[in-house]
Order: structure tokens, then C-alpha cells, then sequence
């Protein structure tokens, strides 16, 4: 760590941290609407713009369709703007943030996660931002408050980059991290305006150029501007290795860049995961590798854009990758397991073994990973690994 | 020419559009009648008429022949007269 | 010398039908509004025949984002303009009434009821025209659509429209008015009022639509003159709640003389509808009574 760049070391609240950092990056709107687990933010921003100490206009919206919609205008007029939600919330912002991504609108949300309707749980799991995935919006995951925090200080500078021109998503586990008490460092402001340019878009509402935004286009173009997004996202990707490497180096704070890579180097099976399950993992990993077992974890960190090429590159030595998903696609599985096989297929790289577990806030344990390698490891002998998705530990008794 | 980033495009190209060969009827003005008072320019959906010194002049090339000018004209100094070309 | 040539911020060559009652409107509004806005158009008419990519109408910034968002992304881009000190461009919100009245309701109940300094201007052609008409919240009763056509069980619209300016006033806020493209100088009138006032303010303006009443082309002013001279649209303002003008009516028309002009209201001059008619008298009476219009 830099410790010119340190305003404060202490134990607090994953919610309290994010909303500390907001003020640090000083978004000029921010939007919010109330819901579980995301409200302790919003909250915590308002006692800030409350004491003075941000500047902001906050807007208490209606719906988190408007929040979306709000941060959408405002990111329009050039303005760095900012909401958070979780869950259902999402996904009524999905038709604004598909809107955002194809208008090139760099607005930045934080995503807890949490289970979606019905039945309504407050838990986590990831099928709210999955749900997400085909929008054109970047989602880098994250396992801790510290990460949380030091991401969403990288995610304005990605999105905001004239190269990349998009909307992006901090995903960081409902309750695990919003509301879990860590030891966490946060920055100077500073420090963090000194590492974050101002926000200088390509275009711009303005009345001294009138410009006309959200144009009708027939087939004569529009896989063209869909392309430049699917294109902007991919090149994305370099730019979340680069500025990852920028923030090492100005606060010295590093967790991989689109992928971490644990023990990977002489794994056979290689568990990969996203979020807070990463870090339980990591406590599995030293019991097995005090065991002798080969066993290494990839945590996807960007999982839009997907890092295809680096996940083939990482597996090339393993006998068999385990994707454990915490979301599924109803009748085609795990969405993570699904994506991997699609990036591996033909390529010569591990077998995949895929898992659903986590779902609605079903607790992961080390001891669950050590029982999941386990299985994995007789499956690979058997040789009879199944195609389809394992739900894990799925109480057939109630079905 | 390269796509702008969003799909955001250039105020006012709509000037390129020839809207005029929608017309079936053409607004012809008894200058002799009119006084000028801007009754038309005012209600005619398509900016194809203007008031210069007094005079209304309709811009065939934009004009849809929509007939408004002719109906709101308080002078009655507009018809509306079969487009050349146009079969009736 | 040029002196009288008027300047267009909406420029010609844009795909709005022959007549069209919108594309007057927006001509209006935005001459009266001038060069330093921003305006905020949500999915419609309007969005579909001011900006095809490459060929836009517009002279003025113009955002158009979703169907039922606009008051929202108009409130981004108002606090946007604001945090960075810019306290002069106006933000106008112009969408129809699909998405005033449904779809987009929750959003400008929320920016009026938030405060935010952005003139909303509701053109209401009564359906759902862009989509080829079909009944929405504004439609009137006794209308037909696509969605009410007239059958051996349905004759149009079985509901009255909904009260959308009393819906705004109950909001309390410091500007409410009606408008039609008949009357432009009132328009324009109402258009800067409700700039001028700081805070939220509203403006509900008839747009008659030749394909959705069954008009010709060249009857689209004349239509929402007549909405107002029977008393079934009457032309008011309220300022910080009070009725401050009313556009007076000496002898109101009787209804039929508006409706028989529509196809949408021919079957209501079937013998058997005669009662229907009636109804539509009773609404225009009530409101010649509540604003004392014939006074």
C-alpha cells in the first residue's frame, strides 16, 4: 500500500466503505432508490451530502428505473453520475442500462447481489447481474470490501476511458460484503482525483451544439452500432488490465486484473468462481494444498468482458475446470459453466464439471469446496462427468 | 461516412429530405390577396412557407400539400390546386 | 433585408404525416422557447418522424431515450446542467400521450414532485398513433381505436379520458395550462410562462391526428379549435393554484358539431347512440359550468 495515499484504516460497514468512496470520486448526480441489501449506500451518501461533504445532486427517485434513467441524462450532459440497487431493482433498470450501453453513457452502478422473486429472498446469489450480461454493460465481481472499494475507483476511469465509452457494474455480494465489517483502507480524495481524470466525453447535451441523441436506424446500420458496442466491450478488457496495473502502482493495491489466478500454475483441477465465494475457496485451497492436492482457483473478476482468451490460457495445464455458478439459466444451467464450455469447446482445454450452489444466500463453507473438489475428483476418475449442471447438495426430499 | 459513437447524429439533417413529392395538391397564393400576416407559416407542420417583406412564399420542395394553409388563411388568398403530374 | 423571416428549430424535411398536429405543436413550442434548451422526447410520433440517424429535425439538443423514462433522463440532464453551474438552459420535456398518461406517469409524477426546474408539455392526439391507434389513458369516451374498434357489442371507448390536469395540479405545482395548436399565440404565451417559472411546470396541448380521428389532412387546426369552442377542452392556467386565465366561449358549440367531423365518432350518429352523444354533451357542460366559460 502507498501510504501517502491512505486517508484512514478502520473497521467498517462494505456499505459505508462504497459510499466513502463515492464521495472520494465525487459523481456530480447520483440516484437513489431504497432496496435491500443495497439501501445502507444510499443512505450513507445522503448523511454526506446532508453534512456538506458531498457535493453531488442527490436525487431520491421513484423507481430504480428512473435512478437508471436519471444517472442516463445526466451521464447525456457530461456529468459523472452514480446509483446503486440489487436484485429486482436491476432488473427494472435493464431496459435503461441496454439503453445506456448502446447510447455509450459511462454511468457507473454498484450491484449487491441478491436473489430475485419469487419466492422473495433478501440472500445473495448472482442472478440479478447475470441477468444483465447481454446489455453491453462491464461487470467486474468482486471477493472483499477492500476490493469493492479499490474497484469502483478503476471502474470510472474504464468506463469513462474515450476508447470504451460504457456503462459499468461493481458486483459485490448482498450481506457478505455490504454489510460484513472488514478492516478496510480508505483513499484521500485526493489520491483518488489525482488517479481519476475528469470525466471528458466525445459528445455531449449542449445548447451551443445541438446534437440529437436516441436516433431511429433501420437495418442499414444497426449491426454496425450494435457491433461497436460488442467491439468497445471486448477492447474494454485491455483497458481493465491497464488501469488495474495503474492502481497498483499509485496505491499498491493489485487483485488480478479480468482474472486472479491462485495456485493455478500446477493445478489438475482448477475450481473458478466469482465474488465473496472466492474467498472461502482460498481458505479450502490451503487445506488441500497442506493435503498435497493440485489445486488451484481462477476468480473471473470481469466476467463483461468475458476473458476468454485468458481463461484458455490459464486452463491449458488442468485435467478439469470446476465452475461453480451461484445462477442459472432455467433448463440450460449454470451461466458461468455454460460460458466456459463455450469458450473451451474445440480448443483442447480441461473438462468442465459445472455446479449451482449459493443460490438465495445457501451458505458456502470451506468445508462445501472441499466436499465439491472431492466429488469433482471422482468424477474425473470415473471419467463419467455429466454435460448438464449439478445443483449442489438440491434437497430432492422437498421436490 | 463512419458511425458516431451512440447513434448520435447532426441537428437539422432532415433539410436533405424532399418531402414535396408527397404532394397531391399544391398551395398556390394570390399575392394580390395577401397581406403578409404569417397565419400560414404559422400552422404549416412542414417550415415549407415563409414570410419575406410581406410576401408568403411556399417551399415546394419541402411542401406536403397538406391544404392547413389554405383552410387557416384568413384572407381565403391560398387554393389548393392539383400537383402536375398527379392523375385525380 | 429579412427582418420577418421566423427561425425553425424544427426543421423541414422530417416524415411527420401531411397535417400533422405535432409537428404544428413542436414548431410552436419551440420558437417561443428559443435557442438555449434542451429538449427530452420519449418513444412516439414524434421521436419517429424527427430522427431518422443522419437525418434529424432537430435544431436543438434532443434526447430521446426510452417510452417511459423521459421525465427521469430529463431530470439527469436538469441537475447535470445545474452541478455544472448552468442556470439558463431550459429542459422541456415534449412526449405524447401514450406516454404521459400510462406508461411514463410514475416517472413525471415523480420529476414534478421532485421539484426539478423542467417545463413538461403532454401532446395529446388521444391514442396510440405511432403504433397505428390504439386506446390509451387519454382516449375519450365514445371513441373508437383499434383496440375499441365498433362491434355488435362495443361502441368505442366505454371510459372518459383521464383528468391529467387536475391529475398536475393536485401536485401543487407553480405552472398548469392548457394549450391547443389552434390558438398559437396562447401557446406561445403559456410556453414561456411555464419556462419562466422556476420548478416544475405543465402544459397539456391538444394535437389532433388525421389518421387516428379520421380527418382530412388540411382540418388539423380546425379540429382543436373546435375541442375548445364546444367547451370539451376549454383553454385555462393556473398559477401557484389559482385559475388565472380562461379562454372565455360566448355561445359554445354543441358537441356534434366537433364530433360528426370524425370518423372515430361516426357511429355515435347511429339512432341507437343517441345517448352517448348526450353524454359527451354533459361532459363539455360540466366544464363550461366549472370554469364559467359562457360567463
Amino acid at each position: 500500500m502507498n501510504p501517502e495515499a491512505i486517508k484512514s484504516k478502520e473497521i467498517m460497514q462494505g456499505s459505508a466503505a462504497i459510499a466513502e468512496t463515492i464521495k472520494a470520486i465525487a459523481p456530480g448526480v447520483i440516484a437513489v432508490y431504497p432496496i435491500t441489501p443495497q439501501t445502507h449506500i444510499l443512505e450513507h451518501l445522503a448523511r454526506l451530502v446532508a453534512d456538506g461533504q458531498l457535493k453531488s445532486k442527490y436525487i431520491t427517485v421513484e423507481s430504480e428505473f428512473s435512478a437508471a434513467s436519471v444517472i442516463f441524462g445526466a451521464a447525456s450532459a457530461g456529468v459523472r453520475s452514480y446509483t446503486a440497487s440489487a436484485s429486482q431493482g436491476l432488473l427494472l433498470m435493464t431496459e435503461v442500462i441496454f439503453n445506456m450501453a448502446g447510447t455509450r453513457l459511462p454511468a457507473v452502478i454498484t450491484a449487491v447481489n441478491r436473489s430475485l422473486s419469487p419466492p422473495i429472498n433478501i440472500q445473495v446469489d448472482h442472478q440479478d447481474t447475470m441477468t444483465l450480461r447481454d446489455s453491453g454493460i462491464i461487470q467486474i465481481y468482486v471477493e472483499s470490501i477492500q476490493e469493492a472499494v479499490d474497484t469502483h475507483i478503476q471502474i470510472f476511469k474504464i468506463a469513462e476511458d474515450r476508447e470504451v465509452l460504457l456503462p459499468a457494474m461493481v458486483c459485490m455480494d448482498g450481506w457478505i460484503l455490504s454489510h460484513a465489517y472488514e478492516p478496510v483502507t480508505l483513499w484521500r480524495d485526493e489520491a483518488v482525483q489525482e488517479f481519476l481524470p475528469p470525466f471528458d466525453p466525445v459528445f455531449q447535451v449542449d445548447p451551443k451544439n445541438p446534437l440529437t441523441y436516441g436516433a431511429l436506424t433501420d437495418d442499414d446500420k444497426i449491426t454496425e452500432f450494435k457491433y461497436m458496442v460488442h467491439d468497445a466491450l471486448i477492447r474494454s478488457k485491455e483497458k481493465i488490465k491497464k488501469v488495474a496495473g495503474e492502481f497498483r502502482d499509485a496505491f499498491g493495491n493489485y487483485y488480478g486484473d479480468v482474472i486472479e489466478k491462485t495456485y493455478t500454475e500446477d493445478a489438475e483441477l482448477i475450481l473458478i468462481a466469482m465474488g465473496s465465494m472466492a474467498g472461502t475457496i482460498k481458505a479450502a485451497l490451503e487445506k488441500l494444498r497442506a493435503q498435497g492436492k493440485r489445486v488451484g482457483l481462477i476468480k473471473i473478476r470481469s466476467f463483461r468482458p468475458f476473458p476468454d482468451q485468458e481463461l484458455r490460457t490459464a486452463l491449458a495445464g488442468a485435467k478439469a475446470a470446476v465452475v461453480l455458478d451461484r445462477s442459472f439459466s432455467c433448463s440450460s444451467g449454470g451461466i458461468l459453466g455454460g460460458e466456459i464450455k463455450a469458450c473451451l469447446y474445440g480448443q483442447g482445454g480441461p473438462q468442465v464439471i459445472n455446479y449451482a450452489l449459493g443460490i438465495g444466500g445457501r451458505e458456502i463453507y470451506p468445508e462445501t469446496v472441499l466436499e465439491i473438489v472431492n466429488q469433482s475428483e471422482r468424477l474425473v476418475e470415473s471419467g463419467k462427468i455429466p454435460p448438464e449442471t449439478i445443483f449442489y447438495n438440491l434437497n430432492r426430499e422437498l421436490l | 461516412m463512419k458511425l458516431n459513437l451512440g447513434g448520435v447524429t447532426e441537428a437539422g439533417r432532415s433539410k436533405q429530405n424532399r418531402t414535396g413529392n408527397w404532394r397531391y395538391f399544391l398551395p398556390v397564393v394570390d399575392q394580390k390577396r395577401c397581406n403578409g400576416c404569417g397565419t400560414c407559416e404559422l400552422f404549416c407542420p412542414d417550415s415549407a412557407i415563409e414570410i419575406n417583406n410581406k410576401l408568403c412564399l411556399i417551399n415546394t420542395f419541402y411542401c406536403k400539400g397538406c391544404g392547413i394553409c389554405a383552410r387557416e388563411c384568413p384572407r381565403s388568398a391560398i387554393t389548393m390546386q392539383v400537383e402536375r403530374g398527379v392523375a385525380v | 433585408m429579412q427582418t420577418d423571416l421566423k427561425k425553425n428549430y424544427l426543421a423541414p424535411g422530417h416524415n411527420a404525416c401531411p397535417g400533422c398536429g405535432v409537428a404544428i405543436g413542436v414548431r410552436l413550442i419551440l420558437r417561443a422557447a428559443g435557442e438555449k434548451v434542451v429538449v427530452v422526447s420519449p418513444t412516439g410520433c414524434l421521436e419517429t418522424f424527427t430522427s431518422p440517424y443522419g437525418a434529424s429535425a432537430w435544431e436543438v439538443p434532443w434526447v430521446h431515450p426510452l417510452f417511459e423514462n423521459a421525465p427521469a433522463v430529463a431530470s439527469g440532464i436538469e441537475a447535470a446542467l445545474k452541478y455544472k453551474g448552468d442556470y439558463e438552459t431550459h429542459v422541456i420535456v415534449i412526449g405524447g400521450d401514450g406516454a404521459t398518461f400510462d406508461i411514463g406517469f410514475g416517472a413525471l409524477s415523480g420529476m414534478v414532485e421532485r421539484g426539478h426546474d423542467i417545463l413538461y408539455i403532454c401532446y395529446d392526439n388521444e391514442a396510440y398513433m405511432n403504433t397505428g391507434i390504439q386506446r390509451s389513458g387519454a382516449t375519450p369516451y365514445g371513441a373508437t381505436t383499434n383496440t375499441t374498434p365498433r362491434g355488435k357489442f362495443s361502441r368505442g371507448e366505454t371510459r372518459p379520458k383521464k383528468d391529467l390536469l387536475e391529475i398536475m395540479r393536485a401536485h401543487n405545482l407553480r405552472y398548469v395550462a392548457s394549450a391547443t395548436i389552434a390558438y398559437p399565440q396562447d401557446l406561445a404565451r403559456k410556453v414561456k410562462k411555464g419556462l419562466a417559472i422556476d420548478g416544475p411546470a405543465y402544459i397539456h396541448l391538444i394535437t389532433p391526428c388525421n389518421l387516428g380521428w379520421g380527418i382530412n389532412p388540411e382540418e388539423t387546426v380546425e379540429l382543436s379549435r373546435l375541442i375548445v369552442k364546444t367547451g370539451l377542452f376549454p383553454l385555462v392556467e393556473y398559477e401557484d393554484g389559482e385559475l388565472t386565465s380562461v379562454h372565455k366561449l360566448k355561445n359554445a358549440l354543441p358537441v356534434e358539431e366537433y364530433l360528426k367531423k370524425q370518423k372515430r365518432f361516426a357511429h355515435l350518429f347511429e339512432e341507437e347512440n343517441a345517448q352517448m352523444i348526450a353524454e359527451i354533451q354533459k361532459m363539455a357542460d360540466q366544464n363550461i359550468k366549472k370554469y364559467n366559460l359562457a360567463g
